[in-house]
């Protein structure tokens, strides 16, 4: 009930600024809505917002596997801590757009360069989080499933797994984020569709509606995967603990 | 089948580089169905001790030999549950093999019905522990560690769940091996007890208890702890003349 008088606070305002500012510079909330609709009716839409949900999709999954495990395995081996730890230092902090145009320049524009300059944003962030959940992991737990030789896989499916549930979590839940603005860029610079692509033929046009119309059907898709698929399975992953009075 | 532990030391190193010595020689052996109790002061070495005969740390001189796949069941000081899977969970992934009927006589002789799906995060330290000693005894182990099962349980429990023990432990021939720092619990429940000293811990004396623990009644416990009792105050005025 909150949310949805928050909602309409935030439509109101967008409104009352429409008016002062006028519709070439911000459209007012029916306009967009009707631009929508047409992008809507002619299927573009569409097109274009699942090219973009696919790259998501694929580079996402792509950067969180293997995110995960290199975590996991820096977090256990010493020796894999401290000989990945350089690159991690380096990956953390090479800007977004640098990787995005040197996989362009490599790769050719192509599918394969645009989701794996997304992935490789968004693999440390994994790799961190994924770490320190591994270091965190109860040594005691860990010596009771070895004098109970429980199998390899099952202690680490039954053991190990839940405990890291909720660093994967936060992991999957920051760099889903990082994902949405990053492939946006990506589209932008390299991709003939996708959300980003029709922002980018927006601004050159100075199309207001068109580039609002885009970014918050955008906006709304990723609120709707957030709350339907990333905090239900968040709750799912913490439903052992006894909750908060 | 045997278990054989003939620890010559261990040392340990502290941050300060200094290196400290937790084991003195310890030598005992413990025949299937026999009880054996640890009994020491606190942080004498009991649990380096165990740790090392479970075979959880190996930086020891000496051997320890338990016989080749025997199955180990073990109950911690702390229950060590898993917090995130229930009761019965947590006892089935030890023991995959488990047959229902089995699962429930255990679960009913440990008073564990109600609790089969609760979370161990909802129990209490007393039940946590009966949960421990199902799980330890769901997998039919052939040697059974007990390290303080009882500690910080008030008394009446406490009593009840020795008598559990007890009857488990009689139900199978089992290595049983106890760790405790009371005189009644070892008594109770033990057939050879070794008096450990403090800290670098040694065996000061290795007593066995004739009668046979399901013969034993509340005469004989008192008379067989008064006994003990006399025997470590004459060591103690002893060593204090030497």
């Amino acid at each position: 009930m909150l949310r949805l008088l928050s909602f309409a606070l935030f439509l109101a305002i967008w409104w009352i600024a429409a008016l002062f500012v006028g519709g070439a510079k911000l459209p007012s909330p029916p306009a967009v809505l009707q631009v929508m609709i047409g992008e809507a009716e002619s299927g573009a839409l569409f097109l274009h917002l699942g090219a973009t949900l696919a790259r998501v999709a694929l580079a996402f999954v792509l950067a969180m596997s293997l995110g995960s495990a290199i975590g996991y395995l820096m977090g256990r081996v010493k020796f894999a801590d401290r000989l990945g730890d350089p690159w991690l230092i380096l990956l953390l902090n090479l800007p977004a757009l640098v990787v995005i145009v040197l996989a362009y320049i490599w790769a050719g524009l192509t599918e394969a360069a645009a989701i794996a300059a997304i992935a490789i944003n968004k693999l440390p962030t994994a790799v961190v989080t994924l770490r320190e959940g591994t270091r965190a992991l109860d040594r005691s737990l860990d010596e009771m499933a070895t004098v109970f030789a429980m199998p390899r896989w099952r202690a680490f499916r039954h053991v190990v797994l839940p405990q890291l549930a909720p660093y994967i979590a936060a992991a999957a839940r920051s760099g889903l984020s990082l994902v949405w603005k990053i492939v946006l860029v990506a589209e932008l610079l390299g991709r003939p569709n996708g959300v980003g692509f029709e922002i980018g033929v927006a601004f050159q046009l100075f199309d207001t509606p068109r580039l609002l119309a885009y970014s918050l059907t955008f906006a709304a898709v990723v609120l709707v995967i957030e709350t339907l698929l990333v905090q239900p399975f968040e709750a799912r992953a913490t439903r052992w603990r006894p909750r908060a009075a | 089948m045997q278990l054989e532990v003939d620890i010559t030391g261990k040392t340990f190193r502290s941050a300060a580089g200094e290196t400290h010595d937790v084991l003195a020689p310890v030598r005992f052996s413990l025949g299937a169905g026999e009880v054996g109790v640890l009994v020491g002061p606190s942080g004498c070495g009991k649990s380096t001790m165990l740790r090392i005969i479970l075979g959880l740390d190996h930086d020891f001189q000496g051997e320890v030999t338990r016989p080749p796949n025997a199955r180990i069941g073990m109950v911690f000081q702390e229950p060590r549950l898993l917090p995130w899977r229930s009761v019965e969970q947590n006892v089935r992934l030890v023991a995959p093999e488990i047959d229902d009927a089995k699962l429930a006589e255990l679960f009913r002789i440990l008073e564990l019905e109600a609790h089969r799906s609760h979370y161990p995060g909802e129990l209490s330290l007393g039940l946590a522990r009966r949960v421990a000693l199902a799980r330890a005894f769901a997998v039919e182990p052939d040697l059974l560690v007990l390290d303080e099962p009882l500690a910080s349980l008030d008394d009446a429990l406490a009593g009840r769940l020795r008598e559990e023990i007890a009857t488990l432990v009689a139900s199978r021939p089992v290595m049983t091996l106890l760790v405790t720092h009371s005189l009644d619990d070892a008594v109770r429940l033990g057939d050879r007890l070794f008096f450990l000293s403090p800290r670098p811990a040694r065996i000061l004396a290795e007593v066995p208890i004739a009668i046979p623990r399901d013969a034993r009644g509340e005469a004989e416990i008192a008379a067989i702890k008064a006994g003990l009792e006399r025997r470590t105050q004459s060591e103690r005025a002893g060593r204090d003349v030497s």
